[in-house]
Parts: C-alpha cells; sequence; structure tokens
C-alpha cells in the first residue's frame, strides 16, 4: 500500500545504485594505470563523465517534479533512485579524483558536492522521521482547526476580560495582540514563543515577555489572590483556565511549525548548493581541459 | 377587465410569451408578483454570466437573449418589452385561478379579479417568500428580501429566520446597523457551519442581539414589532423588518388551479399536452415549472405556446435536432413518426406523455452499433440505460453465461440504479438501434411514472437476483420470486437488522453500502464494510441461529429483501445455492476472527464509513505517516486543471495517521447531480463524475455536494514557461496563476475530474514526492487496516 520512497518498488534503486558502486570500485581495482590513479586516467575521465552526467540529471529532479503532467515515471519513483543514486557519487566521484585532493577548484567541486549529498541525507531523515511526529502532534486535526481553536479562545478570553473590567481588557487585548509564533523560519526552526504583555505598574507601563503565556499567567495569579468576591474569583479563574489552554495550543501549533519547518529548511541548503555545485564543476571541466 | 390571455409569472419564460402575443396583436396582460421582472434573474448574484445553454437548440423569441452578465440580459428584456409596449403589472401576486377555457377568474392578492380565455402560468420553481403571517406583515418597512446590506446605515433593523439567508443578511447588515435577529427555535439547526459559526460569535460578542424561541406577534405601522419571547411580549422599535422565513413552493397553488400531479414526490411535474396544456383546458404551463429549468428553453417555450394557442401547429425548435438525430435511422420515417414508432416499439414508454418522451429522446443519443460491437463493457461505471428500437443485443454475465434481449427491451437498469459498475457486457447484434439515455432524465421519468417506476425496479430485482444469487435460475421461476421480494429504504445509520435478532431474511444491497459490527466487551467492533451488489444477513440464515451482528447503512441504502420462506424455498429449489452461501459464511467468518483480534482496524473502518466513504467508488487517502505538507499534490492538480486545484490537501480529519483530505470521492450515486439543469455532471467509464462544459454556474452542485469539494472558479491565466520561471524567476509560480479577470464574475463549477484526459493516471498521486497521496476504492480499505493492525 502506502510505500516509503526507500522501500519504492523492492529497493530497486538500491540495488542499482549498489551495482553502480560495486562496478566502480571493481573498475578501480582492475584498472592499472601507468601513473598513481586520478582523474586523468582512462578510467578517471570515465568515472568523472558518469559523475557529471549524475549530477545533471540529479539536477533535474527538480525540473522533473514540476512537469507535473509528464508520464514518465512518477515523482516518488524519482525521488527513490535520486537518494540511491545520488549516494554512490561519494564513490564514483572519489574513486575518479584518485584520492588527490589539494586546494584547488576540484576539490571544491567535491567538497560541495559532498555537502549537497549531506543535506539531501538529513532531508530523507526528516521525510522519514518527522512526518509521523507531526501527526501525532495535531492528533488528528488540521493546523487550521488548531488556528481556529486559538482565535476562539482569544475571543472568549476577551469577553471575560471585558466583565473583569477595563484593567483586564487591556491586559488580554495586549496579549491576544502581541501573540507571536514562528515569525521568521528562524523562530520556527527553535520553536521561539515571542509573545510579550503589556504590563502596567503604577503609571509605567513596560513590554514584557509573554513566552509560553507564563507572564500573563502569574498576573493572572496575582490578581486572583487579591480579588474580593467569589463572583470576580470565578471570572478570573475561568480567564486563566482560557489562558492555560492557550499555553497548551501554543506548544502544539509551535511544535507543528518547527517540525514543518525543519521538514523544509535543508532545501534551502540542498538547493543553492546544487548551483553552486554546477558552476563549480563547470570550471573544473574547463580547466582540466585547458591544461590538458 | 377581460383579457384574452393572462400571463402569469414574469420570468423569461412568461416574458417571452407576453412579447409574442403583443406582437400578433392578442389582447393580454402579464402579472409579476416582484417589483421587476425575471425576479429569478433579478436574485442572480450581481455581475453572474449567465449562459446560454443548450447551445445546439437556437432561440425562438421576440427578446433577444445571449450569454453575458446578468444586467446586460435583463437590461435587453427590459428594453425589449418597453419597446414592444407590453402590458406588464408589476407586485401583482396572482393567488387564485378558477374556471376553464373560455372563461378563466384570475385573483390577485390586491383582492383584485381579471377575467380571460386562456392562462398562462410560468411562476417558476422558486416560490414566492414565505410571508409572516401576521397583522402587518406587508407594512412598507416590512421586506422578505434583501438585496445589498450596505444600502443601509445606522439603522435598527430586524431581522427574522434562523437559516442561511437570514444569517448572511444578519451579519452582513450588523456591519453599519444594529440587528436584531429573530428564531423560532432554540438554536440554529438548519444553518450551515460556517454560518452557524459567525452567528454564534456575533451573538456572543454583542454584535448581534438574538431573541431565542420567539414567535413575531404582530407589526405595528409606526415601526415597531412585537415579539412573543420565552418571557412573555416584546416590543421593539425598529427602521426595518427584514423576514427570511424561505419560500412556499408553488405546487400547492398550481394543484389549487385545478392542475393534477402523479404523485407526491415533490420532484414531479404536472403532465402537459404536446402543446404544454395541462388537464385543465386553457391553462397552460411553460418554463421551469413544466420541467424546464434553461433560460432558452423557458423562452422558447413561451413563444411557442402562444403560437399554439393561436392554433398554429408550430414545430418546437429543437424539431432540427432531432431531425439531424433521425436521419441515420433505417426506419425512413419522419419526426413524429420516429418518436411514434418508439412508443409504439417500447412498452415502457407507452403511458409516458409526448413532450416527456420528446424531451428524453433529445436527451439521449441513438447508437447503430455494428454487429459484435460492444455496447458496453463490463465493470465500466457508466450509468445510462439502454432500450432496444431493433435488433437484438446480447448480455454476456460473468461465468459464460449469455441471455438475448430483443426490441422493446431495455437493459443497464442496474448499474443507473445502484451506481455500481456494470455487471454485465453488452453486445450488439444484426441491425441493432438503441436508444441510450441519460440517467438524469430516467430518474425523472422514474419518479413521475409510478409504473416505470415499478416495471424497472421489477426487472431489476429479478436480474439482480440472478446475478446473486441464483444464476441457473428458471426465468420463470425468479420472476415469482422477484415478485414477493420487496424494496427497502434505509437512511444513514439506520440498521437493516441488530444482533441477537430472530433472523428474518435476506437483504440484497441494491445501492449505497453497509458496515457490519458486533458488540465485544460492552464495545462495537466493525467488522467489514459491504458494498452494493453484495448481500447480508445470509449467515443466521444458513446457520439457523440468530443474528450475530449489526448491520447498519453507512449512507442512505436501498436493499431487495427477501422474506425468510421466500430465501427458503429459493434454497431447496436452486442447486449450488446452499453450498455457495456457506462458502461466503466461512470467509466472512474468518473476516471476522481476523477483526475481533484487532478492534483498531475496525475503528479505522468506522472513521472512514464516517467521512461518508461508504458511498465513495475512488477516493484520495494520505498517510500522514509519509506526508511531509509539501502540496506538490494540490499545484499538479491546478498545474494541469486550468490553474485551479480541486483538492485541498490539509482540510478534513484524519485516524490513525490516515488523512482523508477535501477531494471528490465519485460518490456511486453523486448528490452533485441532483440538480444541474443542464444536465453537465456525468460518469465516465472508469467511473469519473466530471462537468461538462455547459455548466452555467448555477451553483447546484457546490451545494449538494456534502463533502464540499466542489467549488465556483473562474478561469485562470494560462501557464507560463516553467523554465523561465526556474531560471530567472519570471512568470507565474506553479498553482499561483492569477485569473484572466478578476473583475468577471463568469465563473464555473469545477471538481476532481481524476485526470480522466491525462495520459498516467491521477496528477496528484504521481506527483507526491513521498508516495503518500494514494487513490483507492473502498474495497481496498481492508489493505489499509492491516497496516493499522
Ligand atoms: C443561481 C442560478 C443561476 C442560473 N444560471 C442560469 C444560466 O446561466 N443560464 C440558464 O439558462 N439558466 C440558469 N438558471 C436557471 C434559470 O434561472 C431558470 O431556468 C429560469 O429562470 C426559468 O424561467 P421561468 O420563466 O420558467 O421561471 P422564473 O425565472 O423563476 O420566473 C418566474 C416568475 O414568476 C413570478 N411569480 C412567481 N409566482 C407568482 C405568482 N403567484 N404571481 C405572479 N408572479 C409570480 C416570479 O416572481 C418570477 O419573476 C439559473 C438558476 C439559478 C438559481
Ligand atoms: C566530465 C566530467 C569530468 C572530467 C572530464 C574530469 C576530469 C578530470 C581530470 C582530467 C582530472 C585530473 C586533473 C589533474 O590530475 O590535474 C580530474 C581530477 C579531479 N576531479 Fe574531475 N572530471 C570530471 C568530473 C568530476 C566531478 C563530477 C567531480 C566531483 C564533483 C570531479 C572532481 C575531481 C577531483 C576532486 C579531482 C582531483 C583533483 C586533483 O587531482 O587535484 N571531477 N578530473
Ligand atoms: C550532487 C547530488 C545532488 C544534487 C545535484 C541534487 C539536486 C537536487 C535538486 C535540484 C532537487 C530539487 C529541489 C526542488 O526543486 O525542490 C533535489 C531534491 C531532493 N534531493 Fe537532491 N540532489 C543531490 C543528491 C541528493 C542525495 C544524495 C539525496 C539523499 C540522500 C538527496 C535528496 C533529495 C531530496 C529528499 C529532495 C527533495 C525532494 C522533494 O521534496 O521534492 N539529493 N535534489
Ligand atoms: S462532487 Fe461531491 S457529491 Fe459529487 S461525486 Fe464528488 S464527492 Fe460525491
Ligand atoms: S455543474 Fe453545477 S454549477 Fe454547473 S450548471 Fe450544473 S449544477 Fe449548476
Amino acid at each position: 500500500m502506502h510505500e516509503s520512497i526507500l522501500a519504492y518498488r523492492h529497493r530497486r534503486y538500491l540495488w542499482l545504485a549498489l551495482a553502480v558502486v560495486a562496478a566502480s570500485i571493481a573498475g578501480y581495482w582492475w584498472h592499472d594505470p601507468q601513473e598513481p590513479p586520478n582523474g586523468g586516467t582512462v578510467f578517471g575521465y570515465t568515472l568523472g563523465t558518469i559523475g557529471a552526467f549524475l549530477i545533471g540529471w540529479l539536477t533535474w529532479f527538480g525540473i522533473r517534479k514540476r512537469r507535473y503532467s509528464s508520464t514518465l515515471g512518477t515523482v516518488q519513483g524519482w525521488l527513490s533512485a535520486h537518494v540511491y543514486l545520488g549516494l554512490t557519487l561519494i564513490v564514483v566521484v572519489l574513486l575518479h579524483s584518485g584520492f588527490q585532493f589539494g586546494w584547488n577548484v576540484h576539490t571544491l567541486a567535491f567538497v560541495i558536492m559532498v555537502l549537497v549529498i549531506a543535506s539531501g541525507l538529513f532531508g530523507v531523515y526528516a521525510y522519514m522521521k518527522y512526518p509521523e511526529r507531526m501527526s501525532l502532534n495535531r492528533g488528528g486535526a488540521p493546523r487550521s482547526e488548531l488556528v481556529d481553536q486559538l482565535e476562539e479562545i482569544d475571543r472568549r478570553s476577551l469577553r471575560v476580560a471585558e466583565q473583569l473590567g477595563p484593567e483586564f481588557h487591556e491586559f488580554v487585548a495586549s496579549g491576544v495582540q502581541r501573540t507571536q509564533l514562528g515569525a521568521t523560519l528562524w523562530d520556527r526552526i527553535r520553536g521561539r514563543d515571542r509573545s510579550q504583555v503589556l504590563l502596567r505598574s503604577g503609571g509605567a507601563t513596560s513590554v514584557v515577555s509573554n513566552k509560553g503565556q507564563e507572564a500573563a499567567l502569574d498576573w493572572v495569579a496575582e490578581q486572583q489572590s487579591r480579588a474580593g468576591d467569589a463572583e470576580t474569583q470565578a471570572a478570573i479563574g475561568e480567564l486563566s483556565a482560557l489562558i492555560r489552554n492557550k499555553r497548551r495550543l501554543l506548544k502544539q501549533l509551535g511544535e507543528d511549525l518547527k517540525l514543518q519547518a525543519i521538514v523544509e529548511i535543508w532545501l534551502y541548503a540542498h538547493v543553492p548548493l546544487t548551483a553552486a555545485l554546477l558552476a563549480a564543476l563547470t570550471v573544473h571541466i574547463v580547466t582540466v581541459f585547458l591544461y590538458w | 377587465m377581460r383579457y384574452d390571455l393572462i400571463i402569469v409569472g414574469g420570468g423569461p419564460a412568461g416574458l417571452s410569451a407576453a412579447a409574442r402575443a403583443q406582437e400578433l396583436g392578442i389582447n393580454c396582460v402579464l402579472l409579476e408578483s416582484s417589483p421587476a421582472l425575471a425576479n429569478t434573474i433579478q436574485r442572480y448574484q450581481k455581475g453572474k454570466h449567465v449562459m446560454a445553454e443548450p447551445s445546439v437548440v437556437p432561440l425562438r423569441s421576440d427578446l433577444e437573449f445571449n450569454a453575458g452578465t446578468r444586467e446586460a440580459v435583463l437590461d435587453a428584456w427590459q428594453s425589449g418589452m418597453t419597446g414592444l409596449d407590453v402590458d406588464i403589472r408589476y407586485g401583482s401576486e396572482v393567488v387564485g385561478i378558477s374556471g376553464q377555457r373560455p372563461s378563466f377568474e384570475v385573483s390577485l392578492g390586491s383582492g383584485e379579479t381579471l377575467q380571460s380565455e386562456a392562462v398562462v402560468l410560468s411562476i417558476g420553481l422558486q416560490g414566492n417568500p414565505r410571508k409572516l403571517g401576521v397583522d402587518g406583515e406587508n407594512a412598507s418597512f416590512v421586506q422578505y428580501t434583501l438585496d445589498d446590506p450596505d444600502e443601509y446605515s445606522s439603522e435598527t433593523i430586524v431581522v427574522v429566520g434562523a437559516g442561511d439567508a437570514a444569517i448572511e443578511n444578519a451579519i452582513a447588515l450588523a456591519r453599519s446597523n444594529k440587528v436584531i435577529i429573530v428564531n423560532r427555535s432554540g438554536e440554529f439547526a438548519r444553518a450551515k457551519e460556517g454560518n452557524l459559526n459567525l452567528i454564534t460569535r456575533a451573538i456572543e460578542d454583542g454584535a448581534i442581539t438574538c431573541f431565542f424561541n420567539t414567535e413575531v406577534s404582530s407589526i405595528e405601522p409606526g415601526a415597531a414589532i412585537n415579539l412573543n419571547t420565552e418571557t412573555g411580549e416584546t416590543r421593539v422599535e425598529c427602521n426595518r423588518v427584514i423576514a427570511r422565513i424561505g419560500a412556499v413552493p408553488p405546487r400547492r397553488f398550481v394543484e389549487s388551479c385545478g392542475i393534477e400531479f402523479p404523485n407526491e414526490d415533490p420532484t414531479t411535474l404536472p403532465e402537459l399536452s404536446n402543446q404544454y396544456e395541462s388537464n385543465v383546458p386553457g391553462l397552460y404551463v411553460i418554463g421551469a415549472l413544466g420541467g424546464y429549468p434553461l433560460i432558452k428553453q423557458a423562452m422558447n417555450q413561451g413563444y411557442e405556446v402562444v403560437e399554439f394557442l393561436q392554433g398554429n401547429d408550430i414545430r418546437p425548435a429543437d424539431h432540427g435536432i432531432l431531425e439531424e438525430k433521425f436521419r441515420p435511422l433505417p426506419f425512413g420515417l419522419d419526426v413524429d413518426g420516429t418518436l411514434a414508432m418508439i412508443r409504439e416499439r417500447i412498452p415502457l414508454f407507452a403511458d409516458v406523455n409526448g413532450l416527456v418522451l420528446r424531451e428524453l429522446v433529445l436527451a439521449s443519443d441513438l447508437l447503430m452499433p455494428k454487429s459484435g460491437d460492444v455496447i458496453f463493457r463490463e465493470n465500466d461505471y457508466t450509468n445510462s440505460f439502454m432500450t432496444i428500437l431493433a435488433g437484438d443485443v446480447t448480455i454476456e454475465a460473468g461465468g459464460g453465461k449469455t441471455f438475448t434481449l430483443s426490441p422493446g427491451q431495455f437493459f443497464g437498469e442496474m448499474s443507473l440504479l445502484s451506481g455500481r459498475r456494470r455487471s454485465a457486457t453488452a453486445r450488439a447484434g444484426d441491425g441493432c438501434v438503441v436508444l441510450e439515455s441519460p440517467r438524469r432524465d430516467i430518474v425523472r421519468l422514474m419518479s413521475t411514472y409510478e409504473a416505470v417506476r415499478t416495471i424497472v425496479d421489477r426487472l431489476f430485482i429479478e436480474r439482480s437476483l440472478r446475478a446473486g444469487l441464483a444464476p441457473d435460475a428458471l426465468p420463470g421461476d425468479l420472476e415469482a420470486t422477484a415478485a414477493r421480494a420487496e424494496l427497502r429504504r434505509y437512511k444513514s445509520g439506520e440498521a437493516l437488522f441488530s444482533q441477537d435478532e430472530e433472523p428474518d431474511g435476506l437483504h440484497l444491497i441494491r445501492s449505497g453500502s453497509v458496515s457490519v459490527s458486533r458488540r465485544i466487551g460492552g464495545r462495537d467492533i466493525v467488522m467489514s464494510y459491504v458494498a452494493a451488489g453484495n448481500y447480508v444477513g445470509e449467515m443466521a440464515l444458513v446457520g439457523q441461529a440468530r443474528r450475530s451482528a449489526t448491520v447498519q447503512a453507512t449512507v442512505n441504502t436501498e436493499s431487495v429483501f427477501l422474506s425468510r420462506e421466500v430465501f427458503d424455498e429459493m434454497l431447496l429449489r436452486e442447486t449450488g445455492l446452499r453450498e455457495r452461501m456457506q462458502e461466503t459464511v466461512a470467509r466472512r467468518v474468518s473476516e471476522n476472527l481476523r477483526m475481533e483480534a484487532a478492534p483498531e482496524a475496525g475503528d479505522l473502518i468506522s472513521f472512514l464509513m464516517e467521512q461518508g466513504l461508504g458511498e465513495a467508488t475512488d477516493v484520495l487517502l494520505i498517510d500522514e505517516s509519509l506526508c511531509i505538507g509539501c502540496d506538490n499534490c494540490e499545484l499538479a492538480c491546478a498545474e494541469t486543471h486550468g490553474g485551479t486545484s480541486r483538492l485541498d490537501r490539509a482540510a478534513g480529519p484524519s485516524y490513525a495517521q490516515v488523512h482523508v483530505p477535501t477531494s471528490c470521492r465519485h460518490c456511486e450515486d453523486p448528490h452533485c447531480m441532483t440538480d444541474c439543469p443542464p444536465d453537465a455532471i456525468r460518469r465516465a467509464p472508469n467511473g469519473e463524475v466530471y462537468i461538462q462544459e455547459s455548466c452555467i454556474g448555477c451553483g447546484n452542485c457546490e451545494r449538494n455536494c456534502p463533502y464540499g469539494v466542489i467549488q465556483m472558479a473562474s478561469q485562470k491565466r494560462p501557464a507560463t514557461g516553467l523554465m523561465s520561471w526556474l531560471l530567472t524567476g519570471r512568470g507565474d509560480a506553479p498553482g499561483e496563476r492569477p485569473p484572466i479577470d478578476a473583475n468577471s464574475a463568469a465563473k464555473q463549477a469545477v471538481k476532481c475530474d481524476m485526470c480522466k484526459d491525462l495520459r498516467g493516471g491521477p496528477a496528484c498521486v504521481r506527483a507526491c514526492p513521498t508516495g503518500a497521496a494514494l487513490r483507492m476504492s473502498p474495497a481496498e480499505f481492508v489493505n489499509l487496516t492491516k497496516r493499522a493492525s
């Protein structure tokens, strides 16, 4: 039924990748050039060419992914192949270079390639691990529903605060207005809650952090301890329950945003690095032909 | 006043009739209850693009009608009517019509009566707004419609009603008015979920005041309303009262004029002659009221009815189309001759009224397959209905059984009624001519003519008994059994029978589906889901025990019920039946054991059934343990379908990491098809329910689909090149194409068509990078449960 990219079609691309790796190693073993193994031997050229084609094809995935009416395989099949064949590059290119590294553009290309592959590996890890965590965290509800619930809580808190008087209303309204979760990508990754709230003491006002609704809960607890009649007590109690609910929801939402961000963030390395790799590779190929 | 002709209702039908009458110099008046012409069209959304379907039918009217905006269409009619100087009386609701040719008495709401020789009734189907029914209901500040809420500000407005219209009006008015809503009951039970949330919120926030459990007791001329609330009488001063308490369907009124309907079914139409005359001589019915739901048809009939009245036996506007349709036929008959022959050869149509038969033939295709050609194939999903005009047709059922049908007989009713795949292949014999009719027209015929329904049902039962239970039965035996079988209907959630009951008989599920559950340790555990075309209840009958499980309809379901006696007789008579039954029992018992061991699997099935998937044929499910939320599925859908995605991946509930997104399930009996004026929604052979170009954008299907998967969408800009976007960022990103004309209200309904026109199948599934998106039929749900357990 539902099959992951790694398990796709009995791991057919894993076997293909292993075959490529085995063939490269065998070739390296048997090939006996007059000079130490390097990219300039016949076998070196062969592996280099294979590597270059692989990189081109791996890059093409970004285009195939968006050719929505293409009937050339499915995107899942392509990704499965992308992952396994992408990994073979390490072996193919290492053997191509004959382990001749130095401070030059050739090695730079290799390093970038390794970074692309490393980011890709992280991506696969994230794809395998995080969706399930996201799903469990949301508990079967779509994200929009969590947001709706949050809005509902805010509305109800404002109503209760209104009954409690202008001081409460101002406080709760500022808390609602300054609730901020995952405004930037980095905040999302770190799961940072940048919520704030306006505190008034005497004539002075100050804006303080309301991370995890802590400040709000503290303030409300303080008011509750001071409140006189039972009715006010009860209303403040309701408010405090609402804010605790909000804290729970914010945590859940924060986690959701965080996981979603992690699932996406590595592509911000993978894709630009791919562009850098293509540039370095072009230079590498041009220079080796120039110095030939 | 005495007229030659009175036309009641100034919609497209009535206007066209009045225009023709004026041209012919007939002394005629048009009575329209609303203050302007064509109230139904006035009530379309502003700027709505009105379409002129069916495009093949020519317009025949003295008024103009071209596809265009609502405003342009109305202007053209208005100026046409002014130019012809037609006598229209607005604000004249007709409340009674009595008499017959040549002396009718037409009474108006104002108490006035008018006389005429003939009456044309063209009041459409919208009905008139229900009035408050209290003193002062017609006061100047009381209104029953609201066109533009922004027209009013700083007023105190009392809105009466608890439906969507009342809520939408109240919310819109509350932006710049003080609004009070009056609700007869204690909640807003009839409202859509979205509206319910809006009104509940507005009331809680104090933006709108609500009187629950309150009736209007009277209206005072000095702009006040008296309410009978839970706590007593209250008087509310206000500037305006807007009552949105539904419409009165026109049927009662029509019946009061003496017009007869064949039965109580609300969808039934009155019987009319070829010249649109009802059973009351001189009283004619045209337009939507007569069963013609499109503007052009209504206008053509307006023209024709006046010609008929004058004794001109003109040919209907669709004559040419029928002529074309009949041209290739080998019978050498003219249009009327062919129609007569169809009636004569096909007993099912013997008593069908001429107009209805004509409409049916017009909507149908005439097939002339070569000998040996396949008419439809087993497992196709088509749902049309076939009647044989000439030649033979061989039905090849599974297991090598064939039987031959001859002219006059029909086939194809199984899929039509059950929504399931074709259960056999139909192959043409020599000189075969077959009339293939769309599902909608046959369903309508069955609801109008009891006799047609009985014949089709009877044959359906006989054939499904043969297919499901007794493939070798003698025809006579089956006929007798079928006569004793009973058709039963169950609402979603209703039980066919319950655990531990004495078994009373066997159910063959004809449409819908059921779930089988057992109570184990105080908990209901779902064992399985049984689709239409299968039987349930055999276990207790074969084993002579009590019911071992409860069987419940998962959606509205129909079954063919065989009582215990009838079934026992069949068991004795049909060789092999008992063995087959025992095999099924053994298979089901072992399946049940597996499910009992894994209650989570049953929970997953009941979750899926709660999402209405019991009536699905093919549904998109997303495995949340694989979905990374990239929405590539939506992008793929949009980019392969003119820029609008037909699925909403994130929306919808999940259970055990199986997510049911908002996306069409291609229902067995698609609700969306129920009320589509141009019959634009069809089912393709592979089961895809899709919308044709002829959609007029009325929005009925959007409302009728219980799963919210249809949208009204405008056309998007064509796609720009992918490479230029990728490399330079120029052009539109996939899935982000803007509409061609942001101001245009030309919208058509769009929904999933399962990519039936794409090679390679559904784009959503093929574009999912992780393999999380998958389409499957309910029969495959069991595979999901294997994972769940
Ligand atoms: C939202 C929507 C969009 C549509 N879009 C299209 C489209 O694009 N193209 C298309 O071809 N069709 C469209 N239709 C269908 C079309 O509106 C109808 O087929 C058409 O209006 C039927 O015309 P009619 O004259 O039979 O009835 P109606 O247009 O309903 O006219 C009946 C008239 O009679 C009046 N009346 C009712 N009762 C009385 C009474 N007792 N006394 C006096 N007068 C009375 C009413 O006020 C009304 O003006 C659409 C329908 C809807 C609901
Ligand atoms: C068309 C493809 C390629 C050709 C023709 C090619 C050619 C060569 C040649 C001739 C050398 C030897 C240079 C020397 O000894 O000075 C070389 C070395 C090397 N190549 Fe390639 N190469 C190709 C692809 C690649 C790819 C895809 C990579 C990895 C990204 C790569 C990485 C290296 C490295 C790291 C070396 C060793 C550097 C060194 O010797 O100092 N090459 N290549
Ligand atoms: C040098 C080698 C590689 C190159 C040039 C490369 C290039 C690309 C490109 C261009 C994309 C498309 C991104 C987009 O448009 O959204 C992509 C996606 C991806 N790559 Fe690579 N890649 C390489 C190696 C790898 C490896 C080794 C792995 C895994 C081990 C990997 C995993 C992925 C994944 C998971 C995606 C995301 C697919 C998606 O969500 O659509 N890549 N890669
Ligand atoms: S649009 Fe709605 S009613 Fe029609 S087939 Fe799809 S899910 Fe069913
Ligand atoms: S497809 Fe939907 S919107 Fe279009 S005409 Fe039919 S019912 Fe109306």
